[in-house]
Formats: structure tokens, C-alpha cells, sequence
């Protein structure tokens, strides 16, 4: 078994009194695409944190690989509107060649807006700018905070795509906090699915037929990840407004799994 | 003439000099009334150095220094505002200066110099002092330029991007504490912190890249040192204050030009259409 570059032990984490992480226990090996998924207030954004080292657990340890290159792509940065920063000035930030941040800014389409001040670019420009910048560090582990959020379901389908190829190319591990499954699903190594604690984890198609899976989730989940395994097949046949309709639906079902999933663990 | 006005001439020239990048990051770190604070705490430390018959100017540094790191560890601790922390900080050390001073006996402080400054008054011994003081700012400014733009940035990008966010910033407190606490005795404490700024804020609207700021910052200051001197010579103005009129009055001049600007292109898009 390859070593894990990242593995938390028994983190608990409390914010303001309030228990936000319990006994979490997760390791990320080289390579791998883990996804979080989890209801709002699960404790996804605080685990990222946790990883990332920019905050300290109230229990147990999060262990790093010594030395490794970590790269972040946070949801949005707000850049002080006194500090004078072209995107150009901003990519060039990251110590990158000249060279090298416009080749990856013409893959990212972001090409003809390096000129234009960093503050003033739209939020789905926003986030191609952060994916940009969080590439050129060719980091082993990518973190992605909801790096698809507000953005139009074929941009969502881009911005993925984008992802898993930088993934292919850099060979890096991606932890990232996602809610469009049905977009991810394919490349996913493996789904943590997060309500303080971790409900479950698992490769999603694998973990589909064991039975052992499908007691401790519950009728219903089966099915759920059929409807997933079926997009799988169909990954390049999506379609906006259809899979629109779906996505809807299915992060709403995925909430409702964990909440029920706590309902039958308390009782 | 000349031998009388070298050393001010100098000492303004200096101060435009590091109120380009000083000022700047102030601005970019919205530090402003972390400025103010320190510069408040300089009459404890004046109060106190004639207190210990210590030189104005070491007393000043260290109590300046010490306000920054007591600030910079605070901050990390309680749970208030930043900027009401400051306001309490600032306004407390400022009483308990004033406190001090009328406890020593009468006469040893010269309270309105220290307020104002006097930029005519500076010997060569504190010239020499500005000079290593913004010699070493510049130094530090340059070789950590890109760490410290990434920190102005995004602090928590910087952090993960393993820039040693929490050392620096360490530095630059101390570093602007220090610089602060030089400059007051030139141009006072109450002017100190608007001198730096007044120009990084007349210059960032014109420019779009951080270098650009910081050289059009330090040469808008260099045209109010210019003018204030030659005011404060001719009706025998007080210096510090003349150098904050024309650098307001140019920062007011900015944003006229920057108007007619805007609407003249306005205007050029309208005949296109």
C-alpha cells in the first residue's frame, strides 16, 4: 500500500462551543480524487482547513507528508480594491515564467482578461483565475473548494474536465468539496460524505453492489447511485438544462441520505 | 543658506523615499490606524526616555517597537475588532503619555514639536538615522517583494503557498514601527501616518501594477516634501503641516483629474455609438 501524503486521526474540532468535526479519520493517497460531499454546516470547509494547516484541531493529528506542495483553489479571494493587481500581475504571483502562466492561461480561457484588474472580473472568471494559479504550483495535493460553485451547468461540466485533466497531467491527488456528483462522479476515487462526522465513504460504483454498503445505508441509496453510475455511462452526452433538473433533485437526496443516516445512528 | 537647509532638504527627501513603499503597504494591509497607534504611543516613550535620561529618539523606537508587538500578539487573542482595538490601544497610550509627561518637571518636553515635528530643527546625527532606517526598509521591501504582495493578496493563499506568512508580518511590524518612530521627530506625530498614506491613495488610482504605485507614491510625496519647504520657508509655516497641505491638495487634484477623465471617455464612447 502506497504511503498517504495526508492522514488525519480522530480530529474533533470545536468553533465557538460547538462541536464542528468528530472523530474524523481520513487518509488521502498520491494520485487519488477524494470528494466531500456533506449537508450546509457539515464541517467540509473547517476539514479543508485542517488539511490545508490553517487551523489546528482541538483533538487528535493531522499528519503531512514532509515537504509537500500543497495547492489551493478557494471559492473566491477579495483583493483589497486599493491594491493595484492585473490577473496577469496576480498569475505572475505564483513565481511562475512568463511563459508558462499564458500557456495556462490560454487553456483556461482566461487569455483576454490578464490585462483587466483582478478585482473586477466576474465570479465564474474568478474561479478559471484561481484554478489557473493553483495549477501553476504543480502541487502534489489540489484542494478545491467548491470549485464549480454559481457557475452555469455547462461551465460545471468545463471546469470539471479541466480538473481531471490537470490531475492527469500532474498526477497530484484532488481533495475537493463538490456537490455536483453526478459531474465528478466518473473520476472519483472516492466519495466522504460528511455531517460532523464522516456517514460514509467509499468508491461509489464498487461499494454499489456490496451488501454490506447497502445495509448501512439503506434502501433508497442503491438506487441513488444507480441513477450515478448511469450518468457515468453518459458522461460525455451531458446536457445542460436536463442534467439541471437532476442535479437539483439529487443534492437535495444526497442531504436527506445523511440526515436520515444520523436519525437511524441515534436511535 | 544653503548649509541650513541641506539637512532638512535630506531628511525630506528620505522620508519620500520610504513613504512609497511604506505607504503603500499600509494601505494594501489597511494598517492606517495601526500607524496611528503606534505614532500615538511615541509621547509614552518620549515621556519616558527623559524619564530614564535615555535620547528621545532610542526611547521613541523602542516603545514604538514594543507597541507593535504587543499589538500584533493581542490581536491574535481577543475577540474584538481590529479597529476598535486599535482606537482603545492608540487613545489609552496617548493619555498615559501625556500622564507621564506632566509628572516629570516642567519644561522637558517639548509637546508641540513632538506633535507637529520640525523638519528644520533635525541634525546630522538623525539624518544618518533616517538614512540606515530606510536603507534597511528598502532592502527588506525588495528582496521579499513578491512574498509580501502575495500576503497583501490573500494571507491565507500566501500560507498555503508556504510563504512565511506569520514571520514577515512580524517584521514588518517592526520594521514600520521603526520607520514611524524615526520620522516623528521630522515631521510629528500627528502628521506622521497621513504622510505615508496621502500619497499611496493620490497614486493608486492612477496606476495597475504594485511597482507603479509605489514609485508614483514616493515621487507625489517628494512633490509635497517640495512644496511644503519651500511654504514652510517663505511664511515660516510649520514644516510637517506644510507638507501635509500640498499633499492633500494634490490628492484632491487626483480625484478632479481622474473625473474629467472618466467623463471625457464617457464622452469619447458616446460619438462612437
Amino acid at each position: 500500500m502506497k504511503q498517504a501524503i495526508v492522514s488525519l486521526k480522530g480530529i474533533c474540532l470545536y468553533g465557538r462551543g460547538l462541536l464542528i468535526l468528530n472523530n474524523i479519520s481520513l487518509d488521502i493517497y498520491p494520485g487519488e480524487l477524494v470528494s466531500l460531499i456533506g449537508p450546509n454546516g457539515a464541517g467540509k470547509t473547517s476539514l479543508l482547513k485542517l488539511v490545508l494547516k490553517l487551523q489546528d484541531p482541538d483533538r487528535g493529528v493531522v499528519r503531512r507528508k514532509p515537504g509537500l506542495k500543497i495547492a489551493y483553489m478557494p471559492q473566491k479571494i477579495e483583493v483589497n480594491p486599493m491594491l493595484p493587481m492585473t490577473v496577469e500581475g496576480f498569475l505572475a504571483l505564483s513565481g511562475a515564467r512568463k511563459k508558462t502562466y499564458r500557456r495556462a492561461a490560454d487553456r483556461l480561457a482566461i487569455a483576454d482578461i490578464l490585462a483587466r484588474p483582478v478585482q473586477t472580473v466576474s465570479g465564474g472568471e474568478l474561479q478559471r483565475v484561481l484554478l489557473c494559479r493553483a495549477m501553476l504550483r504543480n502541487a502534489e495535493l489540489l484542494v478545491l473548494d467548491e470549485p464549480a460553485q454559481g457557475v452555469d451547468i455547462a461551465g460545471q461540466a468545463e471546469m470539471y474536465g479541466l480538473i481531471q485533466s490537470i490531475r492527469e497531467e500532474q498526477g497530484c491527488a484532488v481533495l475537493m468539496v463538490s456537490h455536483d456528483l453526478h459531474l465528478v462522479m466518473a473520476n472519483t476515487d472516492r466519495v466522504v460524505c460528511l455531517n460532523q462526522h464522516i456517514c460514509c465513504q467509499g468508491h461509489p460504483e464498487q461499494v454499489s453492489n456490496d451488501p454490506a454498503y447497502r445495509q448501512l445505508f439503506g434502501r433508497g441509496v442503491a438506487e441513488n447511485l444507480a441513477v450515478y453510475t448511469h450518468h457515468h455511462d453518459h458522461e460525455h452526452d451531458i446536457h445542460g438544462n436536463v442534467v439541471c433538473e437532476h442535479e437539483h433533485s439529487r443534492n437535495s437526496l444526497s442531504a436527506e441520505l445523511c440526515r436520515q443516516k444520523e436519525r437511524e445512528e441515534r436511535e | 543658506m544653503i548649509d541650513m537647509l541641506w539637512v532638512p532638504v535630506c531628511a525630506g527627501v528620505l522620508l519620500a523615499i520610504i513613504a512609497g513603499p511604506l505607504g503603500s503597504f499600509i494601505v494594501w494591509q489597511r494598517m492606517a490606524y495601526f500607524g496611528e497607534s503606534l505614532a500615538h504611543a511615541s509621547l509614552l516613550g518620549v515621556a519616558l526616555g527623559v524619564f530614564y535620561q535615555q535620547p528621545a529618539l532610542l526611547s521613541t523606537v523602542i516603545s514604538c517597537v514594543g507597541v507593535a508587538v504587543f499589538l500584533g500578539l493581542l490581536q491574535k487573542r481577543v475577540n474584538v475588532s481590529i479597529n476598535t482595538l486599535l482606537g482603545i490601544v492608540a487613545h489609552s497610550l496617548l493619555a498615559l503619555g501625556l500622564v507621564v509627561s506632566s509628572l516629570l518637571p516642567g519644561g522637558q518636553i517639548n509637546l508641540e514639536a513632538l506633535l507637529f515635528g520640525d523638519l528644520l530643527m533635525l541634525d546630522q546625527g538623525s539624518l544618518m538615522v533616517l538614512l540606515v532606517v530606510v536603507l534597511v526598509v528598502l532592502l527588506y521591501v525588495s528582496v521579499y517583494w513578491k512574498a509580501l504582495l502575495n500576503i497583501a493578496v490573500d494571507e491565507n493563499l500566501a500560507r498555503i503557498e508556504g510563504i512565511p506568512v506569520d514571520r514577515l508580518q512580524c517584521i514588518t511590524l517592526i520594521l514600520l514601527a521603526t520607520a514611524i518612530a524615526v520620522f516623528i521627530h521630522a515631521v510629528g506625530l500627528l502628521l506622521i501616518v497621513s504622510l505615508l498614506i496621502i500619497p499611496a491613495a493620490t497614486a493608486q488610482g492612477f496606476c495597475r501594477t504594485p511597482l507603479q504605485m509605489v514609485l508614483m507614491s514616493s515621487i507625489l510625496c517628494l512633490l509635497a516634501v517640495a512644496g511644503g519647504m519651500c511654504l514652510s520657508w517663505e511664511a515660516d509655516t510649520p514644516a510637517g503641516p506644510s507638507v501635509v497641505i500640498f499633499a492633500g491638495a494634490l490628492f484632491f487634484l487626483s480625484i478632479t483629474i481622474k473625473q474629467i477623465m472618466t467623463v471625457k471617455q464617457h464622452k469619447r464612447e458616446d460619438i462612437q455609438y
